[in-house]
């Protein structure tokens, strides 16, 4: 999947450097209140969060760690967006 | 200066401060802090001794509760399992309240070490290893942890062994995670209270490692 690359105005808990970016799903977490609405004292939605891998080099060009390296984060449902399977 | 300074500021607001926010005078996010929980407390929401209280479970929440959740794991496969599903269920059978926040765990391997942080603030899995140390809640560790993580292992006098990757995690939802570190070797036949001295606060974030001898 890939995470929208949006820049809507208000709290936001998607970092910046995984906006746009590709990654895998590994597993679904739980339903979660939306940490961005509960920045404005709200507990609902209820949104379902992913554990979404990214690989390092990927993230970092020159990255200069392990090409194996991965990162994780945990991301809900509406900041994330299904592509096709890269060959 | 004026006359007025020769009043008497006895307080007139109705309520008692906490003692210890009263030692000196609070500047930046300490006032600001100090202002919001006058407020609060004016406001009836919660009182004085209410914040003492809270105060005092965060202050009397340690790694030990870490500790003894990681050795358990180490001695029985079964509660590592359902530690992996659910920390904060699994922690009960320990009889350790973890608080009301989420927390899962992520078991390190030969093939992969895990590091925790959290880019966006500081979130911590604090219901098991209490506040979170200064260096956890630093922008350096926070925005490097993510962008070179081996770099940040060495500055801990961590190397990862040749064939381990790492897996870093950013904290970015309602959630927390915990790292079960890899049972060092040499520790066979072990009961679990010596185990658990051997698991560090910083084992349990991914920026060290249990060994033997070297505690």
């Amino acid at each position: 999947m890939r995470v929208k690359a949006l820049h809507s105005p208000g709290h936001i808990r998607t970092p910046a450097y995984l906006r746009g970016r590709e990654g895998r799903l590994v597993a679904h977490l739980l339903d979660l209140p939306d940490a961005e609405a509960m920045a404005y004292g709200r507990r609902e939605p209820v949104v379902a969060h992913w554990r979404v891998r990214f690989v390092m080099a990927d993230l970092w060009p020159g990255y200069d760690g392990d090409p194996t390296d991965t990162l994780t984060a945990d991301l809900a449902q509406g900041w994330l967006e299904p592509i096709a399977e890269a060959a | 200066m004026n006359h007025e300074d020769d009043h008497d500021h006895a307080h007139t607001h109705g309520h008692s401060h906490p003692t210890h926010l009263e030692d000196e005078v609070a500047t930046g996010p300490a006032a600001l802090a100090e202002a919001v929980i006058s407020l609060l407390v004016g406001k009836g929401l919660f009182d004085a001794a209410e914040v003492d209280r809270m105060v005092a479970d965060m202050d009397a929440r340690t790694p030990a509760a870490g500790a003894r959740l990681v050795a358990r794991a180490w001695v029985d496969t079964a509660f590592k399992e359902r530690a992996l599903a659910d920390v904060n269920l699994a922690a009960r059978e320990l009889g350790l309240d973890t608080g009301a926040i989420a927390i899962r765990a992520l078991a390190s391997t030969p093939e992969v070490h895990h590091l925790i942080v959290c880019t966006l603030c500081s979130c911590y899995p604090s219901g098991l290893l209490g506040l979170p140390p200064e260096w956890y809640k630093s922008r350096s560790y926070r925005a490097r942890a993510v962008r070179e993580p081996r770099a940040v292992l060495q500055e801990f006098g961590l190397e990862l062994p040749p064939g381990q990757r790492i897996e870093v995690h950013d904290s970015t939802a309602e959630l927390r995670w915990l790292v079960i570190p890899i049972r060092p070797a040499g520790t066979e036949g072990w009961d679990e209270p010596s185990l658990a001295k051997l698991v560090s606060r910083d084992s349990m974030v991914g920026t060290a490692v249990p060994s033997v001898g070297r505690g």
